[in-house]
């Protein structure tokens, strides 16, 4: 499943809490990312998903949802 | 077989240190900001030395580390993307200078891995026995190609030069090296050189020559090219990662190791890192941290050492060395 697999990124790249995780969290305000943290999350979706994600497009990403229908969408 | 072997290390520095505390009076950013996105403190800047005096010091101490006077050199390899002139090239300044008359002398522009591939070069000449002593000198004055009012950039780069003296011998030094590029259309990091303006044209070329980069695509670049990079050097030489005591990484961003260190599961302090003195001096860099290295007593004969370059061009390359100083 999507959610559980972005979960585990989100939680090995940033040092999060799994229940931290949820699809209405803001991955820099609740999740406490800085701008590299986000470029090693998109790293690990790309390579989890075998996808290329735009620069344009990760400035949408604000939310895990964000990320979440955005892989639904492009896998 | 001839091997190419590194016989002496030096480097030079400019005296001015600027701490993040002086960049935050210049632009809007903050010690801690930059420290905790890069690592950096402080960077040495150069007050009006350009890149072929600091080549000069460097390659000086080098020799005079190596024993090796500079006319017994036969080829001087400069690495350089702020060189002092189109032509002449800066090596050749440095050759006058040291008084290397029987070396042939040029630049490499392969930007932040320049030392890699001048490492490479030289390797090459020595293994086909059309050299047997050269001097590698990676050397730069990023000051005069930053946008002091870009606080993206202008925090992350320092001055400086550093070198080594490789010798032909039957022991083997350099085991092997690798490089690569992937031409930067796009434009993720880029140092313009001067526009195209002539009498024959409608429009002349216009825009900034500051050094510009996109930050986040040249860090997904670096920890994935660095990750193959160091596969690359490995492969088919029967020697594997822990083996090696030190990756002398191009000091770009200390967030880069621990990342890469991270995805490839060693320990982080694998990486030897100096940039929070230093910043990231382009080619240069890791020629001052092989330098401190071996000064700081870090380094003895058989130890396996990698060196690991990437940036502008976009280039990167890697070479894996046993270390043959006593």
């Amino acid at each position: 499943m999507i959610f559980e697999k972005i979960k585990g990124i989100l939680v090995d790249e940033l040092g999060v809490e799994a229940e931290e995780v949820l699809m209405e969290s803001n991955i820099k305000d609740d999740l406490d990312a800085d701008s590299l943290d986000i470029v090693q999350v998109v790293m690990a979706v790309e390579e989890a998903f075998e996808i290329e994600v735009e620069e344009e497009e990760t400035e949408k990403l604000l939310t895990v949802g964000d990320v979440v229908r955005y892989v639904e969408a492009n896998k | 077989m001839n091997y190419a072997n590194i016989i002496g290390t030096g480097t030079y520095v400019p005296e001015k240190i600027v701490d993040n505390h002086m960049l935050s009076e210049l632009v809007e950013t903050s010690d801690e900001w930059i420290r905790t996105r890069t690592g950096i403190k402080e960077r040495r800047i150069s007050t009006g030395k350009n890149t072929s005096d600091l080549a000069l010091k460097a390659s000086e101490a080098a020799l005079e580390n190596a024993g090796m006077s500079p006319e017994d050199l036969d080829m001087i390899i400069l690495s350089t993307l702020t060189p002092d002139y189109f032509t002449p090239a800066t090596a050749c300044l440095v050759q006058r200078r040291l008084g290397a008359e029987n070396a042939a002398a040029f630049d490499i522009s392969a930007a932040c891995s320049g030392f890699l591939y001048g490492l490479d070069v030289a390797d090459s000449f020595i293994k086909a026995g059309k050299a047997k002593n050269i001097l590698v000198v990676s050397s730069e004055v990023m000051s005069k190609v930053i946008d002091w009012e870009d606080r993206n950039t202008c925090v992350l780069f320092g001055d400086g030069a550093g070198a080594v003296v490789l010798k032909a011998s039957a022991e083997h030094g350099i085991i092997n090296t690798v490089t690569g590029s992937k031409g930067d259309i796009e434009g993720n990091l880029v140092s313009k050189s001067r526009n195209v303006v002539n009498p024959f044209m409608e429009i002349p070329e216009t825009g900034e020559n500051y050094l510009s980069m996109n930050g986040k695509e040249i860090f997904k670049f670096a920890t994935r090219i660095m990750r193959k990079a160091l596969k690359d050097v490995l492969d088919g030489t029967g020697i594997e990662l822990s083996a090696v005591k030190y990756i002398v990484p191009h000091q770009a961003n200390d967030r880069m190791f621990e990342y890469v260190a991270g995805k490839m599961k060693f320990d982080k302090e694998k990486f030897y890192v100096n940039l929070e003195r230093f910043g990231n001096t382009s080619s240069a860099s890791i020629p001052i941290a092989l330098d401190e290295m071996a000064k700081k007593g870090l380094l003895s004969k058989g130890d396996k050492l990698i060196f690991v370059g990437f940036g502008g061009g976009l280039t990167w390359g890697a070479a894996l060395v046993e270390w043959q100083i006593d």
